[in-house]
């Protein structure tokens, strides 16, 4: 390798690169919440003149930079962006450069240590016992297997090796943090290349087969047609909504696939596409759907109030006159206008998208149901990274649970005998949290020196 | 009673706890340190109970859902989880010391709420609010919350500590620098998981709710910032061995980022976005 590659490949390497670049995204997030994002030129004049209270001519240079740098829409800029990329790149090298150490600690024969190492533990302990080398082996052996401490063994220059340990894999819990980064980019990545992201309104009873991109408002073909067959808005005593739902049918070839009411919170998705209900439109019309109880011929009519309709084929006629507030704010009965044809006239009050059946003098009967015509309102999102960035999100926890809170604790006992005795030494390391694993430690050698005929040093 | 005088109650426990907690670290006595513990823990099943009353009473008024919902809730739960935090901390090392520097914040948090320029009322939910993601979302980010500001608690105790000289009566009851040192970054530690785990379940929820996981609206980007600036700490510390003072002045400075995001970013950029306080 030559040194300025050298060079180059460390300092994408390095911690202190990290450091910076973690406080420079902070810094520029800043940024961006401060000014105003995808505005006009003007709006950007008049922020730097009220909020900061700047001259016009200043103004408008900070705007001229404002549009140089790419503020306005300063986190799909190219240097933001760039930011990302380089943290990437970092966490890469980084990752590449200490991997293979972490993984060699992780696979290490702990066995082949050098005893003088182990000796000169921080946290350790020494015991004399009259047993013989193997039954004292054995003894620790069996103790340790209790508290949940598996052993090997080795026979070494100078005395048998004992090695426990616990969660060796937990060092590579901040690689799982640093990859579920790249991960969530990677998901974030494949969303704004393949993602598209719309609205469509759609009427009650009608279809669409297009959404709008947001911003710039060209169609997007979806591929099928769906339907809203009907928008409910409930409301809360006070007026305030409550929920909203639409019946939503994907067509194809005019054959019906799927139907699904959906709600805020509750999307639907088809191929891809996932349709989110999130807003309405109110007409000030009425949808009045009109039954003959005998024939169970049904009609539907759309009409603003006072506006009087007819259904010829049955000879009605009929309108609502009158919106009546319930007190519920916002919230109608009717006041439905009903004549048979030959001058009768009958006022009937019909609550909100309930049924009544009405008796005419002739005999004959019909079942009428109004409720307000309102457009849904939806967002339409296809996001293919999506379920990356979610892995992301699942390793990243996982990830740092275990960087946070696993440890990899090592034990080490070393059996030798010296003229009559049997020297037992116990030693151990942790990469993390000494104070909690020297009081394990301790426990652990307490119940190493239980074992009868071994006498605590 | 009602929740509301019972979490207007509460904060009057807190602030007697804090009092005691004070009073035994400036004069010495293990009765006032026993009686802060005793207000804590009282005060805190208190304040537990009060917020499954709260609970209940929304089912009452037909507006049911947990309380977690708006400013003032979450400032109560916020109080409720320094609390436990900090009795957690108080059991785990032993020392009482820590809680004339956690505790003012759990009683903060409460006189803010019961402040009057913090709606009380249980509200209906508008329907973006309806969904399990939303508890989630708050009750991770606020134990994180939480955790930072017992950690800025701490780190103030240390600077106190580092600047004062050596072997004064008051500041030898505190723990070592090194124990002090240790606690404000294990509590740093375990919020940045839980902040991680707040984002992540607010994404999640933006998602489900409009089908986009991240907009870079103000709060979302706070958050971010704040999660960075964590971030670059723990690797300061983890790889380039910061400790100490400098630790102790970037704990205090994370937590400022929290409220910013918090309770900041509602009043000063919500004029600017379209995006406003909830
Ligand atoms: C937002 C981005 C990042 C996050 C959330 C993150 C997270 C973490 C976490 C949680 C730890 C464990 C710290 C501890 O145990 O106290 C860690 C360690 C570390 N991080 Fe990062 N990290 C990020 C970016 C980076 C970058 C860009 C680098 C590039 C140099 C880096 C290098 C390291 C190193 C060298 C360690 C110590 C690893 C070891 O012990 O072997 N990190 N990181």
């Amino acid at each position: 390798m030559n040194p300025q590659k050298n060079n180059i490949w460390m300092f994408l390497a390095s911690v202190k690169l990290a450091l910076s670049i973690l406080f420079l995204l902070a810094a520029a997030s800043i940024i961006g919440t401060i000014l105003p994002q995808g505005e006009a030129a003007g709006v950007y004049r008049d922020f730097y003149t009220t909020s900061f209270g700047l001259s016009g001519s200043s103004a408008d240079i900070l705007t001229k930079i404002t549009f140089q740098l790419d503020l306005d829409a300063m986190y799909q800029s190219w240097w933001f962006r760039g930011l990302l990329l380089l943290l990437s790149l970092n966490l890469i090298v980084c990752s590449i450069e200490r991997l293979p150490d972490v993984w060699r600690l992780v696979v290490l024969d702990n066995l082949a240590t050098p005893l003088d190492r182990i000796t000169n533990m921080r946290t350790r302990r020494q015991y004399t016992t009259n047993l013989g080398v193997k039954e004292s082996c054995e003894a620790v052996s069996a103790k340790l297997q209790t508290r949940g401490w598996q052993t090997s063994r080795r026979d070494r220059d100078g005395g048998t090796l004992l090695f426990a340990q616990k969660a060796p894999w937990s060092r590579l819990g901040v690689y799982v943090v640093h990859i579920s980064i790249l991960t969530i980019f990677t998901g974030a990545l494949i969303g704004s290349i393949w993602g598209q992201k719309g609205a469509v309104n759609i009427p009650e009873t009608l279809t669409t087969d297009k959404i709008y991109q947001f911003g710039p408002g060209t169609p997007i073909d979806l591929g099928f047609t769906v339907k809203c067959n009907w928008f409910h808005l409930t409301k809360y005593p006070n007026g305030a909504p409550k929920k909203y739902e639409s019946e939503l049918v994907i067509l194809e070839n005019d054959e019906e696939i799927l139907t699904k009411t959906i709600a805020v919170n509750d999307p639907l998705t088809y191929k891809g596409w996932t349709f989110y209900q999130s807003s309405y439109q109110s007409h000030q019309k009425f949808i009045i759907s009109v039954a003959n109880s005998d024939t169970q011929v049904e009609e539907r009519f759309l009409a603003p109030p006072k506006q009087a309709v007819r259904w010829q084929q049955e000879n009605l006629l009929f309108g609502i006159q009158e919106l009546i507030p319930t007190a519920i704010p916002g919230n109608y009965k009717y006041k439905l206008l009903l004549s048979d044809g030959k001058g009768g006239q009958k006022i009937h009050i019909l609550p909100d998208n309930e049924q009544l059946t009405i008796n005419q003098e002739d005999g004959s009967s019909y079942t009428f149901h109004v409720k307000e015509f309102y457009s849904t309102g939806l967002q339409v999102a296809k996001d293919p990274g999506v379920w990356i960035v979610y892995l992301g999100c699942g390793l990243m926890l996982i990830g740092l649970w275990v960087a946070f809170f696993v440890f990899h604790k090592r034990l080490w006992i070393l059996v030798s005998r010296e003229q009559d005795t049997t020297h037992i030494f116990l030693g151990g390391t942790t990469n993390k949290n000494k104070a909690g694993f020297e009081t394990e430690f301790n426990t652990l050698s307490d119940s190493v020196a239980d074992i009868n005929q071994i006498e605590a040093q | 009673m009602d929740s509301s005088s019972l979490l207007s109650l509460s904060t009057f426990g807190y602030l007697a706890a804090t009092g005691a907690y004070l009073a035994a670290f400036l004069f010495k006595s293990k009765k006032a340190g026993l009686a802060g513990t005793t207000l804590t823990a009282l005060t805190f099943l208190l304040q537990t109970f009060a917020l499954g009353l709260r609970w209940y009473e929304s089912y009452q008024l037909g507006a049911g859902h947990a309380p977690l919902t708006n400013m003032y809730e979450s400032l109560v739960f916020f109080s409720w989880a320094i609390a436990s935090f900090y009795l957690i901390l108080e059991y785990k090392f032993k020392n009482r010391s820590l809680g004339a520097f956690a505790m003012p914040f759990a009683f903060l948090a409460m006189a803010f709420a019961s402040s009057g320029w913090v709606d009380q009322n249980i509200n209906p939910l508008i329907p973006a609010l309806q969904s399990n993601w939303l508890i989630a979302h708050v009750v991770t980010c606020f134990i994180g919350y939480a955790a930072f500001a017992v950690a800025c608690g701490i780190a103030v105790m240390y600077l106190l500590k580092d600047k004062a000289p050596k072997s004064t009566g008051l500041l030898a009851a505190l723990p070592d620098l090194k124990v002090i040192d240790d606690i404000i970054h294990k509590s740093m530690v375990y919020g940045f998981l839980w902040l991680s785990a707040g984002i992540i379940t607010g994404a999640i929820w933006a998602n489900s709710a409009w089908g986009t996981y991240w907009s870079w609206d103000p709060k979302e980007t706070w958050s971010l910032i704040t999660w960075f600036f964590y971030a670059a700490i723990l690797h300061a510390r983890f790889t380039r061995g910061w400790h100490g003072t400098r630790i102790a002045w970037l704990a205090i400075g994370g937590f400022l980022c929290v409220v910013f995001t918090y309770y900041g970013v509602n009043y000063l950029l919500s004029g600017l976005h379209s995006y406003g306080g909830s």
